[in-house]
């Protein structure tokens, strides 16, 4: 046989150019993450993807696939760490379930739920960040955001527009938004962005509406993530 | 409106002889030299100049230890925070540069003539304490210096006129083996790669067995051939000088007193890949050696040895460019480095693709530490036994240590591979060693029971960091610092460490302050595994090491300090009622909880 390796054991194809994550997507196998995206270049970062290869911690998204890897992804080991990767985005930010426009529908909340995570645990930095309300038809709450990319990438490479950057260093890098005052309202961006659809958590929402799905009816309430997958195909299907 | 040629100085494009395009981490530093900050109008016409977006370069500002978008004194410095220069009491001495000129540590003055703060590491361990003003290093640093630089600043005297042994870094080495002992003969490894052609130059490389010198220990033969094969138009030629890791000096070293050798090994690389122009990517901390390699450069191009026609042959032509880094260790990362020398923050790549294949500008390039390439040109220029005739068979050669720490000689030391710790201590004056940390920060704590072993990549590897602790000093405290210097330097990019690195802070602060229980540290060690396996480069995977070492081979030292409880709350609910207690002006029992957490 040439061109396949395994996935827990499942024997999985790929073509030449292909990641681990891309052939695991095509196959229908899930590998738990957030900043990956099959729309767009893969990114690395948030690390939740990490898979054992041949006795090798590597990102599912970034590395290649090649002929007879032996692959480890839901093993109690992984999903330990995928635990802790999950209680450190949690602690980093200010994420309050219960009060968030993306509860049910979020996926930093439906990894958590696939990985058995229950309480964050570390200690919380509680990070002082603003909420920015000055676009007309988009919100952007910073207490949330995760540092995926995934709007920066959206914006460069689809919108060509640019509108996010991510500026600083360590743990003081975050999101900020292309515009003489550093306000959304301010910037080239609108609701109809590629940039405004792809969040996977609760950081970039529409204006004027919100709890709009009752509780058991919203997407990750029907089906766990590992069969529903991304967030951002439903938005961009809801938009349709 | 500036011509362009005012605009290019401006920008601090002088120095790229008008050959490069403009380059905006350069052109930023150039800035911040000039105003000690970069102002909000320099910015915007930077902008305007580039067509890079404000958000753009102020992403790219914020990222740099050393640049910065608020006005900053006339006199800034930057006190070099290594636990080396800590354990020579830099702390005690910054506070009394602090409080002669009135200016709190991390601040400015009102008036704006000082700024004082501290800084990673400067690469000065064996002058410590030492501290950086206005970008010039000033070392071995008293009591008595200190009221002199008060006085200076004081009597706003200009930088220029400082006394010259303020500024005085010593280059000499401590010890020398077959590599520094020998000759360097000028142009003689250039001439022999254009005599006997690249495969030889290759062949001899192998057979010398030389390794990297920045840590790894990747086979320079491989990544110079595999380099020479990767299809491309052009390829680069790129000297790793940003020397960030603490306790590491010999590079500084190498490009002070033998500037010619690193040259001639870049050059030489060029000739052996085919490449027409490099770069040396020098550290901000090292912005002291700027113009002594510059005039090093411009020497050989007067001899024909740099530029084009190289000895002689037409169709030869490379030169060489310095940037300058500004305060970010994460850039000594060589695909970091690379996203760095395109005025980029220093984000590290995903790999694959390595810079062999897809490097500066997605062209293949070489990236070798400074040792390496000087190594190199003497392999070249003395053939593979020479090399070979010391070292171990999997570490053939030599490696330069930066000792320093508790020691009678502190400095430049150059070893056979093989050689014992025991040997090392004795041979730089230490004496009641408990501990020596090697490798840097970012390497291992060998403890007393290991000094039996030896300096190998197949042992204990090491890019040349040797930090030596006697056993009056407190290993917490270093451990403390390295983990600090982690989470300073993090880039952010991933979760593991960017996370990690500052939760491992804050618990290592409980332990410090008797806080801690059991449970905190096994809490510890589990997020220091996950920060090795799941980071996505060397600096995250190593930032742990400290704890790790420190928890598996001193654990008393934390154990000690343990409170008998199983656990302890991270929330102290007394002291979070400070800040309504000063509000309300209140200090009485009342305004008091007991107890303390929940
Ligand atoms: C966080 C980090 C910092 C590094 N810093 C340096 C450095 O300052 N100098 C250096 O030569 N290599 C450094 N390296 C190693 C480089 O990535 C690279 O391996 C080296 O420059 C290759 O050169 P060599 O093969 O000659 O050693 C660093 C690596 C990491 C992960
Ligand atoms: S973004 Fe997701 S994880 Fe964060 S508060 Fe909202 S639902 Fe919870
Ligand atoms: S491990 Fe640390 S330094 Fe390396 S990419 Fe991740 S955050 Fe950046």
């Amino acid at each position: 046989m040439s061109n396949h390796f395994t996935l827990d054991g499942v024997t999985v194809p790929f073509t030449t150019g292909q990641t681990i994550m891309d052939a695991a997507l095509k196959a229908g196998i899930y590998i738990p993450h957030l900043c990956h995206n099959p729309e767009f270049k893969p990114h690395g970062s948030c690390r939740l993807c990490t898979v054992n290869v041949n006795g090798r911690n590597v990102a599912a998204c970034t590395t290649p696939a090649a002929e007879g890897l032996e692959i480890e992804n839901e093993t109690h080991e992984i999903t330990t760490q995928r635990r802790l990767l999950l209680k450190l985005l949690f602690v980093e930010g200010n994420h309050v379930c219960p009060a968030c426009e993306k509860s049910g529908a979020c996926q930093l909340q439906a990894v958590a739920y696939h990985c058995g995570m229950l309480a964050p645990e570390f200690v919380h930095f509680y990070p002082k960040r603003a909420v920015d309300a000055s676009h007309p038809e988009t919100i952007i709450d910073f207490n949330r955001c995760i540092l995926c990319e995934l709007c920066v990438r959206a914006s460069h490479d689809i919108d060509k527009k640019s509108v996010f950057t991510i500026s600083g260093r360590g743990i003081h890098s975050h999101l900020t938004i292309n515009s003489p005052s550093g306000k959304l309202g301010d910037s080239d961006f609108t609701a109809s962005d590629k940039a405004a659809r792809v969040c996977p958590v609760g950081a970039i929402l529409p204006k004027h509406k919100g709890y709009n799905k009752p509780i058991g009816k919203r997407l990750y309430d029907q089906a766990p993530i590992s069969q529903v997958g991304d967030v951002a195909q439903h938005q961009e299907a809801t938009d349709e | 409106m500036m011509d362009d040629d005012a605009q290019q100085t401006e920008l601090g494009m002088s120095n790229l002889a008008g050959k490069e395009p403009f380059n905006l981490l350069q052109g930023l530093i150039a800035l911040q030299h000039k105003h000690h900050y970069i102002p909000s109008d320099e910015l915007e016409r930077l902008a305007a100049a580039s067509g890079i977006s404000e958000t753009h370069i102020t992403s790219v500002i914020d990222f740099y230890g050393f640049l910065h978008t608020m006005p900053h004194g006339e006199y800034e410095i930057l006190f070099s925070d290594n636990i080396t220069d800590q354990m020579q009491g830099s702390h005690l001495l910054a506070d009394l540069l602090s409080k002669g000129l009135g200016v709190a540590i991390g601040t400015t003055r009102e008036d704006l003539r000082v700024s004082l703060d501290y800084t990673s590491c400067i690469g000065m361990g064996d002058q410590s304490p030492a501290a950086l003003i206005n970008g010039q290093t000033i070392t071995r640093l008293t009591p008595s210096r200190i009221d002199q630089i008060i006085q200076l600043i004081e009597s706003s005297t200009p930088l220029q006129q400082w006394p010259e042994e303020l500024f005085v870094v010593d280059g000499k080495a401590q010890r020398k083996a077959i590599v520094l002992d020998t000759e360097y003969t000028s142009a003689a490894a250039i001439q022999a790669c254009l005599d006997k052609g690249a495969e030889a130059v290759f062949n001899q490389l192998e057979q010398a067995g030389l390794r990297g010198g920045g840590g790894a220990g990747f086979s320079t033969a491989s990544k110079w051939r595999l380099c020479a094969s990767a299809a491309a138009e052009k390829r680069f030629v790129v000297c790793n000088a940003d020397e960030g890791e603490p306790g590491t000096f010999k590079d500084r070293f190498l490009l002070q007193s033998h500037a010619d050798r690193l040259i001639e090994g870049m050059t030489l690389c060029a000739a052996a890949i085919g490449a027409n122009s490099g770069f040396i990517y020098l550290r901000g901390e090292y912005r002291y050696l700027l113009e002594s390699l510059q005039s090093a450069l411009d020497q050989r191009r007067n001899k024909c040895l740099l530029g084009d026609a190289i000895l002689g042959h037409n169709d030869f032509n490379f030169d060489i460019t310095i940037h300058l880094g500004a305060g970010a260790y994460i850039c000594g990362e060589e695909s970091a480095l690379i996203e760095s020398l395109e005025g980029k923050r220093g984000i590290p790549r995903s790999r694959p693709p390595f810079p062999v294949t897809q490097g500066y500008n997605g062209l293949p390039t070489v990236v070798n530490n400074v040792e390496t390439f000087c190594n190199a040109a003497m392999i070249i220029q003395q053939g593979p036994e020479w090399y070979r005739q010391v070292g171990t068979p999997a570490s053939p050669g030599t490696k330069l240590l930066s000792i320093s720490g508790d020691c009678d000689h502190p400095g430049i030391y150059e070893f056979p591979f093989g050689t014992t710790i025991t040997e090392i201590l004795s041979c730089c004056g230490a004496h009641q060693t408990m501990a020596v940390q090697v490798g840097g920060a970012a390497g291992r704590l060998v403890s007393k029971s290991e000094f039996n072993r030896t300096i190998a990549f197949e042992d204990i590897p090491t890019g040349g960091s040797f930090i030596i602790f006697n056993q009056s000093r407190e290993l917490l405290r270093a451990i403390e610092n390295f983990t600090q210097f982690f989470q300073h330097e993090s880039c952010g990019f991933c979760t593991p460490c960017r996370v990690g690195t500052s939760l491992l802070v804050k618990q290592l602060n409980k332990v410090m302050v008797g806080h801690a229980t059991t449970k905190d540290l096994e809490e510890m060690s589990i997020l220091s595994s996950l920060m090795k396996k799941t980071s996505h480069c060397g600096l995250g995977q190593t930032a742990a090491n400290p704890i790790l070492d420190g928890l598996g081979k001193f654990p008393k030292l934390f154990q000690s300090r343990l409170r008998a409880t199983s656990f302890e709350p991270a929330f102290d609910l007394d002291a979070s009622l400070e800040e309504a207690r000063q509000l309300t002006g209140r200090d009485d029992p009342n305004a008091h909880l007991e107890g303390g957490g929940v």
